[in-house]
């Protein structure tokens, strides 16, 4: 049960015998979940290596279709939300109760741009018939192999976008209970948590960007 | 050692602290948890076996005149979905492993009950897919959905079955992230790693796979959906796709899975091998370390399913060597427990004849996939009878038998109450018995080379599959007996005391069932695993 | 049901042989090693059966050279089957050069069998005995696997690409044809036989068939009726490669990767051209997808293979194929 007066939010769980115990537990936790996040994401990135290494040039066509700028702005933004999140961590850690609050905000904002690029970016590809299905069509070479680039431009980004709407969504959450000051100096493992959660999902884009957009650097148009 | 139990009948334990349907379905006991479990397995084990029964009985003669083709193929579909994702991947962890494992490690409850509690209910989730997709018909691709008929040209319920399936996994994954941070950070004082009881570890390894293995599946499982859903070609030819990198992503996941399915099995047998000869295991750490290289070695070898499937030959070279490596901590294990038996004192309990069962079982299950392995073996009866035989060997024969010994072994704890020995121990031998009958001549059949998923077969072919029919005959009857006399020792068994095995661990120092926290103070570890000379009087074999 | 009753199958080639001697072999091994697990279960259980309800037992010391016998002993016979299993399946999967080359089309669900002179059989196939024959297969819709019980052979056939087994029958009869990777609703109707004849008869056999032209005819005449010819012959030797000589040789891709000209690379060049071009041509081969049946395809990959060195030499069908090694087709 919750204990503000101890600035305990959550209490002590019964299976735990001290808060210790429950903050390694939690943090265990946590790891262990990203670990399967990694090997989640792990099979479309063996699908992306199998597939670009037998066409090499159809994936860098493919690639070249992508909006680098676009691009490049989003892996800014989200270092930057990275930061913003880094620095919500150590506003629980030193008890700044409105700082918490406003670094979650601008680690939301930020994510929120992040995916308004991306909508920017899907519909592009929507209108120039690069979308994986009956309505896509390529007028160059090997466009079977092309559409390939695109499946797994698509799986890959999509699923990292689905993984940034929970991150935001769950931030949210945690942005109510930080104004209620539910977080304090001995109590933060959930804001530590989702810290942990939202740098993976910054690695994984970090992994993403090279391989997606910029193998097709160098070909001419 | 014993406790006498004349106020047990009151005494206040975690099955009668609470009533009604809502402290069921919103318990974080994970006792409770693990006897809903328990519950849902039990369905779809029957369903499945349902599955079972209809195959063999098509099977009994050559031409496929009980069912049509199609249904046929159906039939040994969720036959294999249901047993595999719903019943033995979740098996001994989700029952015997959720109940036991805080109490052994002297811990209250797992570290995250109500993750715990979820899991059970995604686990129903996918189950609730996957019953649905059969009621509509079902699935005919076989449990290995490979593509490109599962994603281009059955018009089966694929994506709901595949669906469930990946319901299911998440299921997987939320158990072995709870065991793997409880193992770690929940253990009581004093009990170091190799204080452990064998079956925590091999839990632990378990749920090193689980983590691991699980989501490359999921992810496969999602782009079958979209291929299917789009219409686009991920492993589709037709499309520039390739169908062979669709079964590496498959059985990266599948192979370690069926480590998954026999761990917490050996698991099991440990605990039922040590209590019923009173004695120490022999070679502790050999059999706990060879839990982990199971599990990890068990991720290098997922080539041997695809010898002949056109990956080149050096591939094949690497995975087969690789597979006879695997083989050796199997090897290790049973020769251990094998040694342990030696000037023990040993009983002739229901949980050790299937406890000695396993043994010979898994004898036979391991040196035919070691037989599997050998390349030029493989070539002949891929995908035939042997291969089935050989499966069926480890995972009834190895894993099935080990669940139902700890079932029977950790009855009393659970429920407070004995069954019937007389009627267990014929369903012991029944069982033994049935599935020999059934699974041997099956090995015959796949040299001769009967293939597999066939509904019609040759005539010379039709003695084998009689006695085979006739063996799933006994063998379920074998499975029956023992759903009826565990109900019905719930209310009219015998009341059972804490010990009634006289075995060593701390789940035997509470009472039979447990309160609710399991223990009244945290239990303080000094002693080694299997310390049975500490016991009482000794009087040596 | 109680005539015939067989245990054991046919033993048709001298290569099922091979595979018996492992099998049984190893058999011996398992069966030596369950029975020995089992014995000393059973012994155990009887010999130290609990005579007191509170007696134990006598723990010994766990002894490490034990441990390690019983490790080691059983990873040396274990890769001791290895090795010879490795061998025997390097042996199932390399054709000798001089094999003759049969193609095998396999669709849910039938087998399309076609000779080289031209014959075409569905489900029930001829074969010379004591000849080295190669099956170049390949399927028209799903995963099947060609298996043959008697010949102890089997491969997986793809579609989208070519795999291949090998054998050569020293047994005249007639043996079971099995497909052997589930296909769909007749997956278990899928099945066909291998008829070996006498060379003699086997050579009247083919007279008597009605057969169309060799398949190195029909390829030429393809290769005529497509309009190949109006863009592959020397005078535009720039836009399109020769293909007189080129089969079995290496190519360096635009990429710079280097490909070998095997039947899979033909294939894909035939249906996706642009994609694994040759260094130093444009894209300007048009797609043959859904203009050629998979035999076709087959037919003018047999006629290319059979284009000399030169390009003004007689194009004669030839039914020996080129002695180059075929194993990379795998």
């Amino acid at each position: 049960m919750p204990d503000p007066s101890s600035g305990h939010a959550f209490g002590l769980a019964h299976q735990f015998d001290d808060y210790e115990q429950q903050r390694e537990a939690s943090y265990l936790g946590v790891w262990v979940f990203l670990v399967t996040e990694i090997l989640f994401f792990g099979g479309l990135f063996t699908a992306y290596i199998v597939y670009r290494s037998q066409f090499p040039f159809a994936f860098a066509m493919g690639s070249h279709e992508l909006d680098i700028t676009l691009g490049s702005i989003n892996t800014a933004v989200l270092i930057g939300s990275s930061l913003t999140m880094a620095m919500a961590v150590w506003a629980t850690q030193t008890g700044r109760r409105r700082s918490i609050v406003a670094y979650i905000l601008a680690t939301i904002l930020l994510g929120g741009v992040f995916l308004g690029i991306k909508v920017v970016e899907y519909t592009a590809k929507f209108e120039h018939h690069l979308f994986p299905g009956p309505n896509f069509h390529w007028q160059g070479s090997d466009p079977a192999h092309v559409e390939m680039f695109f499946n797994l431009y698509f799986a890959m980004t999509g699923l990292h976008a689905l993984h940034m709407v929970i991150g935001i969504g769950i931030l949210l959450v945690i942005a109510v209970l930080a104004w209620r000051g539910s977080f304090s100096p001995q109590n933060h493992n959930l804001v530590e948590g989702i810290g942990l959660y939202w740098h993976f999902v910054d690695i994984v884009w970090i992994f993403l960007f090279p391989l997606l957009y910029l193998l097709g650097r160098n070909i001419q148009s | 050692m014993s406790t006498t139990v004349t106020t047990s009948a009151k005494r206040l334990n975690y099955l009668n602290v609470d009533h009604g349907m809502k402290s069921w379905l919103l318990t974080k006991d994970h006792k409770r948890i693990a006897i809903l479990y328990l519950i849902s397995l039990s369905f779809f084990f029957l369903i499945g076996g349902l599955m079972a029964v209809f195959i063999r009985i098509e099977l009994a003669t050559p031409a496929g005149d009980l069912v049509e083709p199609d249904t046929y193929n159906r039939l040994f579909t969720m036959h294999g979905v249901l047993m595999i994702f719903l019943f033995l991947i979740p098996g001994v962890p989700a029952v015997l492993g959720n109940f036991l494992i805080p109490i052994m490690i002297g811990a209250k409850d797992l570290a995250f009950p109500k993750l715990n509690l979820a899991s059970w209910y995604v686990f129903n989730a996918g189950g609730l897919f996957m019953i649905w997709a059969m009621l509509h018909g079902g699935v005919d691709t076989g449990w290995t959905f490979y593509t490109p008929y599962s994603t281009a040209f059955t018009d089966t319920h694929v994506i709901a079955t595949a669906l469930g399936a990946f319901i299911a996994g998440f299921a997987s994954i939320m158990t072995g992230l709870n065991f793997i941070v409880t193992i770690h950070r929940m253990r009581a004082p004093g009990l170091t790693w190799f204080r452990l009881p064998l079956f925590v570890w091999a839990h632990y390894a378990t749920a090193l796979i689980q983590v691991l293995g699980t989501p490359v599946v999921a992810i496969t499982i999602l782009l079958v959906a979209a291929e299917r859903l789009l219409g686009i070609g991920i492993f589709d030819p037709a499309l520039g796709g390739d169908p062979v990198l669709f079964q590496h992503l498959f059985w990266f996941y599948s192979h370690p899975a069926v480590y998954i399915m026999i761990l917490p099995a050996m698991g099991v047998i440990s605990e039922l091998i040590t209590a019923f000869a009173r004695k120490r295991i022999f070679g502790y750490k050999f059999v706990a370390f060879s839990s982990v290289a199971i599990a990890v070695l068990g991720f290098l070898v997922w080539g041997h399913h695809m010898f002949v499937s056109s990956q080149s030959v050096y591939a094949g070279i690497l995975f087969s060597v690789l597979s006879m490596l695997v083989a050796v901590p199997s090897a290790v294990k049973t020769f251990n427990w094998t040694a342990t038996l030696y000037q023990g004192s040993i009983s002739w309990q229901t949980p050790m004849i299937y406890a000695l069962g396993f043994l010979g079982l898994f004898v036979i299950g391991g040196l035919t996939g070691t037989m599997l392995a050998t390349l030029g073996i493989d070539i002949h009866v891929h995908d035939t009878y042997f291969v089935v035989a050989h499966f069926h060997y480890i995972m009834v024969g190895g894993a099935i038998m080990a669940y139902l010994g700890g079932l029977h072994f950790w009855w009393p704890k659970m429920t407070g109450r004995m069954y019937p020995v007389f009627w267990s121990k014929i369903s012991a031998g029944l069982v033994f018995f049935g599935f020999n009958l059934t699974f041997f001549p099956q090995f015959i059949l796949g040299y001769l080379g009967m293939p597999r998923r066939y509904h019609a077969y040759p005539e010379e072919f039709q003695v084998l599959n009689v006695l085979s029919s006739a063996g799933a005959t006994i063998l379920g009857l074998g499975y029956l007996i023992p759903i009826i006399y565990f109900i019905w020792s719930m209310r009219y068994g015998e009341r059972a005391p804490a010990n009634p095995w006289g075995a060593y661990g701390l789940e035997w120092e509470i009472p039979s069932p447990p309160t609710t926290y399991n223990f009244e103070e945290t239990p303080v570890v000094t002693r080694e695993a299997y310390d049975y000379t500490g016991i009482e009087e000794k009087s040596v074999a | 049901m109680w005539k015939n009753f067989p245990l054991f199958p046919d033993r048709a080639t001298e290569f099922a042989g091979q595979v018996d001697a492992l099998y049984f072999t190893f058999l011996g091994i398992s069966a030596f090693f369950s029975a020995l697990i089992a014995f000393l279960v059973v012994y155990f259980a009887i010999r130290y059966r609990r005579r007191a309800d509170d007696e134990v037992g006598r723990p010994e010391k766990a002894g490490l050279w034990l441990e390690l016998t019983w490790s080691v002993i059983p990873l040396i016979i274990l890769l001791g089957m290895f090795t010879w299993g490795a061998k025997v399946y390097i042996a199932a999967y390399r054709a000798p050069a001089y094999a003759v080359e049969y193609f095998v089309t396999a669709k849910q669900w039938m087998w399309k069998f076609q000779h080289p002179e031209g014959q075409r059989e569905i489900n029930h196939f001829h074969v010379p005995l004591g000849q080295s024959t190669r099956l170049t297969m390949t399927s028209e819709d799903v995963i099947h696997s060609f298996f043959v019980p008697a010949f102890r052979v089997k491969a997986d056939v793809l579609p989208g690409r070519y795999t291949s087994v090998w054998f050569k029958a020293e047994k005249t009869g007639t043996f079971q044809l099995f497909c052997a990777e589930y296909c769909g609703a007749e997956h278990s109707l899928m099945t066909g036989t291998i008829t070996v004849m006498e060379p003699a008869e086997y050579e009247a056999w083919l007279a008597d068939v009605k057969k169309g032209p060799s398949v190195v005819a029909s390829g030429k005449e393809l290769f005529q009726a497509k309009a190949c010819n109006t863009c592959h012959r020397p005078d535009t030797a720039a836009q399109a490669p020769i293909l007189h000589g080129l089969y079995g040789e290496e190519v360096e891709l635009g990429t710079g990767e280097i490909v070998m000209v095997d039947a899979n690379y033909i294939r894909d060049s035939l249906l996706n051209p642009t994609a694994k071009l040759v260094k130093g041509y444009k894209p300007l081969m048009p797609t043959y997808q859904g203009q050629l049946s998979e035999e076709e395809i087959l037919q003018l990959i047999s006629y290319i293979k059979s284009l000399g060195d030169e390009p003004d030499e007689e194009d004669k069908p030839q039914q020996e194929t080129t002695p180059e090694f075929q194993s990379e087709e795998r």
